[in-house]
């Protein structure tokens, strides 16, 4: 579970979040939308520890994540874009991380095998596609049975065939008192994985309530639709203004 | 240090690093057969050395930095300190700069010319390497753009190789009616390369050749507290950046 309170965060003039409320639950899944530079990965990276808040807090099950790491014990996370050392092995990856982790009591591999990348354990990174690469990404953030799974464009650059299997792992997992965060483009994914939508906008939650809610309020029955109808409404609120 | 083993093994497998071990190797070996004399040979050596060994480490080390910035960021997301992570990319990096001079430069001077001297000059080259990619991580810290980190890198190496020269050579041209031994030390001091330049010169027994200054240097360097003062400046040198950067890097926003 985890918990933002009044986050604050600026670029130089820039401010891209603004005092951010949210609460997100264990066996929920949540679709993060917003318009490109909205504030979503920034988001992220703060849960994440690797952008500092200026002000307001964060905590992940019950305790504040500023000083601390050992949290992340509870997180796996899959970067938009992942690039490992070029001479790197598939193998040594797994490995590597598998050595930085102190819980290893419940280890998935299912995504490892179901994109074969137990086959290829000793091709060098450098040698891989993109595609590849996100596979790497995905199989080391579902490895260690994390609580919580911060997933950042997941289905970006994937084949429609393992776009298939990871959507397959994430509901499967979705059901086993998670949280999922997963922000993409592509709405009918979002509306296939995830329960609940938070909509950002200029580093703002304009909505963060179930898709069944958003779908209702809007009279849509796609959430593509529906969240094309509140970012024009949000338009027009602006521009009376 | 488990990230180190890891990362270092990448970096080992690094084309350039190979390139930079097989250039070492050349220059070693034809040095010695182009001078009978092993002084004279070290001296070259030196030389090409105190330019070399700056250059790559702290050019090397920026890009690589920048290489590795989504790595870093897939190891932010993992339950590690930054501080290790930052540790262990400095090490990583060091051992296989330090890797690539001692087959380079080290083993094959202690079987050209086992000496004192040498013994000296591999010294120096590691210290320096240190000493560089320590000045690498603080300009790669202090920007986020790779161009402009790698701009701040090599004027750092500009800097201690040829502009700090140029005003020590000032300073002591326009006071040169006053004592200037303490205060030519001490200007020495601030700059790691001059450092690691002086202990050798002075080993080789050149020092005749800088005059006064020289045989006050002697007086100094050539005695073991000067070697002890030289190396601990060095060591100065490595932990004041590197600890610098990593205060910022731990606050930093990846």
């Amino acid at each position: 579970m985890i918990i933002i309170s009044a986050v604050n965060k600026r670029f130089g003039k820039l401010e891209v979040l603004k005092s951010i409320h949210a609460e997100f639950n264990h066996g929920k899944s949540y679709a993060m939308i917003g318009p490109n530079g909205s504030g979503k990965t920034t988001l992220i990276k703060c849960i994440l520890g690797m952008v500092l808040p200026d002000s307001g807090t964060i905590q992940v099950n019950g305790k504040s994540i500023a000083n601390d790491w050992s949290y992340r014990n509870l997180i796996g996370y899959m970067p938009q874009i992942g690039r490992y050392p070029d001479q790197m092995k598939i193998g040594q990856i797994f490995d590597m991380i598998r050595d930085l982790r102190q819980d290893q009591s419940h280890i998935d591999e299912d995504l490892i095998k179901e994109f074969s990348l137990d086959r290829m354990s000793d091709k060098r990174m450098h040698t891989l596609s993109g595609g590849t690469r996100q596979k790497v990404s995905a199989s080391l953030a579902f490895l260690f049975n994390p609580r919580i799974m911060i997933l950042d464009e997941p289905t970006a650059g994937l084949d429609p065939i393992a776009v298939e299997i990871l959507k397959e792992k994430i509901i499967a997992e979705k059901n086993k008192d998670r949280t999922f965060l997963i922000t993409s483009h592509i709405m009918s994914d979002l509306d296939e994985l995830t329960s609940n939508v938070v909509y950002l906008e200029e580093g703002k939650i304009l909505f963060n309530d179930t898709i069944d809610l958003l779908k209702e309020e809007t009279g849509e029955i796609k959430l593509g639709r529906a969240i094309a109808t509140i970012m024009k409404r949000n338009l027009k609120e602006s521009e009376k203004v | 240090m488990k990230i180190a083993k890891y990362v270092s093994y990448d970096i080992l497998r690094n084309r350039f690093i190979a390139l930079y071990t097989l250039f070492l190797l050349i220059v070693t070996f034809s040095m010695f057969s182009l001078d009978s004399d092993p002084g004279k040979a070290t001296l070259s050596l030196l030389n090409i050395i105190l330019l070399v060994v700056p250059l790559v480490s702290i050019v090397f080390t920026t890009i690589h930095f920048y290489n590795s910035y989504e790595f870093i960021e897939l190891l932010l997301a993992q339950p590690v300190s930054r501080k290790t992570i930052y540790f262990a990319e400095y090490f990583s990096i060091s051992i296989a700069l330090s890797t690539a001079y001692i087959i380079g430069v080290a083993i094959p001077m202690l079987f050209l010319n086992l000496s004192e001297s040498s013994l000296y000059l591999i010294m120096a080259g590691l210290l320096l390497t240190f000493v560089f990619v320590a000045l690498a991580f603080g300009a790669s810290v202090a920007t986020r753009d790779k161009a402009k980190a790698i701009g701040i890198a090599l004027l750092f190496w500009f800097y201690f190789t040829l502009i700090y020269d140029g005003l020590i050579l000032y300073v002591i041209y326009s006071f040169s009616d006053y004592p200037l031994d303490k205060v030519t030390l001490a200007l020495v001091s601030l700059n790691p390369i001059d450092l690691a330049r002086i202990i050798i010169l002075l080993k080789l027994d050149l020092s005749a050749l800088m005059g006064y200054t020289g045989a006050f240097y002697k007086n100094f360097f050539g005695s073991s507290l000067g070697v002890i003062y030289s190396v601990l400046f060095l060591f100065v040198w490595t932990l004041a950046p590197l600890l610098l950067a990593m205060r910022k890097f731990v606050r930093k926003d990846i």
